[in-house]
């Protein structure tokens, strides 16, 4: 079982992205649970959204988890939200920041004995530039498939464009670049 | 004629969507609906579908529930295949219309996204409008997860409107929990689908001028009780239609459903009884607990939860090596002992095993319900086995802040 929390806030596509990673991951034979805690947030509300994967049926519909990875999508909620809670001593940290790794930890002391789990990437800044806004949910599954190896970048890239087919071609092409980059660029 | 909907063997898919495609592909012909949290997106898909040429259906906007009901009433009355959906105040602000669907003994299906009833106002889910719906007179047949909230509104259409039931029926899921989760889902192909659920058959209907009918007639005391008595009866005979509908949809998918659910229960000494997605996080700690600490736990659900399957809770209860059962009530119980308590209590006390009941509150409002939780009463009803009696109150309160509160006391020794 690999379970993962994203921090986000609400209208950051967090849902979105959980379901587009769960998507992909179930075309693959596994079986996946992607949902969130928000019911009556507003856009903006800080906000979680899970991913549960494993290659029996899942069962457990608690919603509390010790999570595998915690994806935070907004930087400043690196500082703001509980990002360790129910942590465990092999969780991977993937945090959109447009600090380097040092700087972010030497700010935040929950991470100062993690640094070799913590990993950073611009999601905002990516996504600014090749969606054309601010929106890091996609931009962070390229980082993710680049720390936890899943999935090759090329195969990850071509089931979420069957994800995203419901959009226009221009906006499913920037998410690759977005995806691509975040890939390449997650430290 | 409807589209064909483009459909993959395996979608991730949350409960509300799942309830919106079985709608879609039972073609259903009117939905009246007033859509509320949690479960607006059930009545939002089928208006979609609508909009697009996937059903050729009626989509009809009304003032709140009790038009939305009061819709359906009307448009199953006049012979059409009709559902709708709702949730905590709007399915309260139904509740009058519920009594009527039922006495009319018109088989529409409402999709209800359990969620907690005001005050203090919450949209997240337990129990309390399920159980609000108990007495109505409708068939509540309860998903414990997204595929199930595909699965069971298709055998729901299959069931009400047997021509040996005629009566309608919900399909409950849980707010958020399960309305709101992704899973995988193992959809039918539409035409199948279709197939499975059948054409709709219509009795008496208003649409029939060469045979003028009433519907909703006034009866006093000359019938009402013989009328009454009747649907009621209706209701106790529906369970060998539930059998059979649930016989063919293994037959055709093999995904098996039971009136009521039993897992590990055959040499179980110690059980839970319980309703909705809590189920499947709790057949997860029975496992996990009989590995680690061998405690021998079996879980128990009434899939069914009207008609009530006092048969099938008495069967499950009756093993000769269970000594304690614990009932969970997902609503508040208004002062008394949770309902699930005192229906399985009164359903186990004519069998041999006769084992010692207690009761907890648990989950309102969306409070999360812990695999590490479930283990914990699991084991407190390890220690009431081993004692030989109760060793804590009757009803007590699983995950509430404060001083710990509990009710009444054992009186078997």
């Amino acid at each position: 079982m690999v379970e993962i929390r994203w921090h986000s806030r609400a209208g950051q596509g967090a849902v979105t992205g959980a379901k587009g990673l769960g998507s992909v991951v179930a075309t693959t034979g596994k079986q996946v649970q992607a949902y969130a805690l928000y019911g009556s947030a507003k856009r903006g509300a800080a906000m979680n959204a899970y991913n549960r994967i494993d290659d029996e049926p899942i069962t457990n519909q608690e919603t509390k988890m010790y999570p595998d990875y915690v994806f935070v999508i907004d930087p400043a909620l690196a500082f703001t939200d509980d990002i360790t809670k129910n942590d465990k001593p092999d969780t991977q940290y993937i945090i959109t920041t447009h600090l380097s790794k040092e700087e972010l930890i030497s700010q935040i002391p929950a991470l100062q004995d993690k640094a070799d789990r913590v990993h950073v990437v611009d999601c905002m800044q990516i996504s600014l530039d090749t969606i054309g806004r601010a929106m890091p949910n996609t931009p962070i599954l390229g980082a993710f498939m680049k720390i936890s190896k899943m999935y090759d970048l090329d195969f990850f890239l071509e089931n979420m464009k069957k994800v995203l087919s419901k959009f226009p071609q221009k906006i499913i092409d920037a998410n690759m670049e977005a995806i691509t980059r975040a890939y390449n660029e997650v430290k | 004629m409807a589209k064909e909907f483009e459909l993959n063997e395996v979608e991730v898919w949350d409960g509300n969507y799942a309830a919106s495609q079985a709608l879609r592909q039972a073609q259903v012909d009117v939905v009246a609906a007033y859509p509320i949290t949690p479960s607006t997106p059930i009545v939002e898909g089928y208006g979609s579908y609508v909009a697009n040429g996937y059903i050729d259906g009626e989509f009809v906007m009304v003032e709140s529930e009790h038009g939305a009901m009061s819709g359906c009433v009307g448009a199953a009355a006049a012979g059409g295949r009709v559902a709708t959906a709702t949730s905590s105040q709007g399915f309260a602000l139904m509740v009058e219309v519920l009594y009527q669907a039922s006495g009319m003994r018109l088989p529409i299906v409402l999709t209800v996204v359990n969620r907690a009833l005001a005050s203090p106002l919450n949209v997240r889910g337990d129990h309390s409008d399920m159980y609000l719906g108990r007495d109505s007179g409708w068939i509540q047949i309860d998903a414990f997860d997204s595929q199930e909230a595909y699965d069971l509104p298709l055998c729901a259409f299959r069931i009400g409107e047997h021509l040996d039931v005629r009566l309608p029926v919900m399909v409950h899921q849980d707010g958020f929990t399960t309305s709101h989760k992704a899973q995988n889902v193992y959809p039918l192909k539409d035409d199948v689908a279709y197939k499975f659920v059948g054409d709709y058959v219509p009795v008496d209907e208003m649409l029939d001028f060469t045979r003028p009918v009433t519907h909703g007639a006034q009866t006093e005391e000359d019938w009402h009780f013989e009328h009454k008595a009747k649907q009621h009866k209706a209701l106790m005979d529906a369970p060998k239609v539930i059998d059979e509908v649930f016989a063919e949809f293994k037959k055709l998918t093999g995904r098996e459903y039971k009136r009521v659910e039993t897992y590990m229960m055959e040499d179980a000494e110690v059980a839970l009884v319980l309703l909705g997605s809590s189920v499947e996080t709790a057949v997860l700690a029975a496992k996990q607990l009989r590995e680690e600490e061998g405690i021998k736990v079996g879980i128990v659900s009434p899939r069914c939860f009207r008609p009530f399957p006092y048969d099938l809770i008495r069967e499950a209860l009756d093993v000769p090596t269970l000594k304690a059962v614990c009932c969970m009530d997902k609503s508040a119980p208004g002062g008394a002992m949770g309902a699930l308590f005192n229906e399985v209590s009164a359903a186990a006390y004519s069998t041999n095993a006769r084992p010692m009941i207690t009761n907890y509150i648990y989950g309102l409002g969306g409070r999360d319900f812990a695999v590490d939780e479930a283990k914990r009463i699991m084991k407190e009803q390890k220690a009431h086995a081993d004692a030989g009696h109760i060793t804590t109150n009757i009803q007590q309160f699983s995950g509430l802040r404060g001083p710990k509160l509990g009710f009444y006391e054992t009186r078997r020794s």
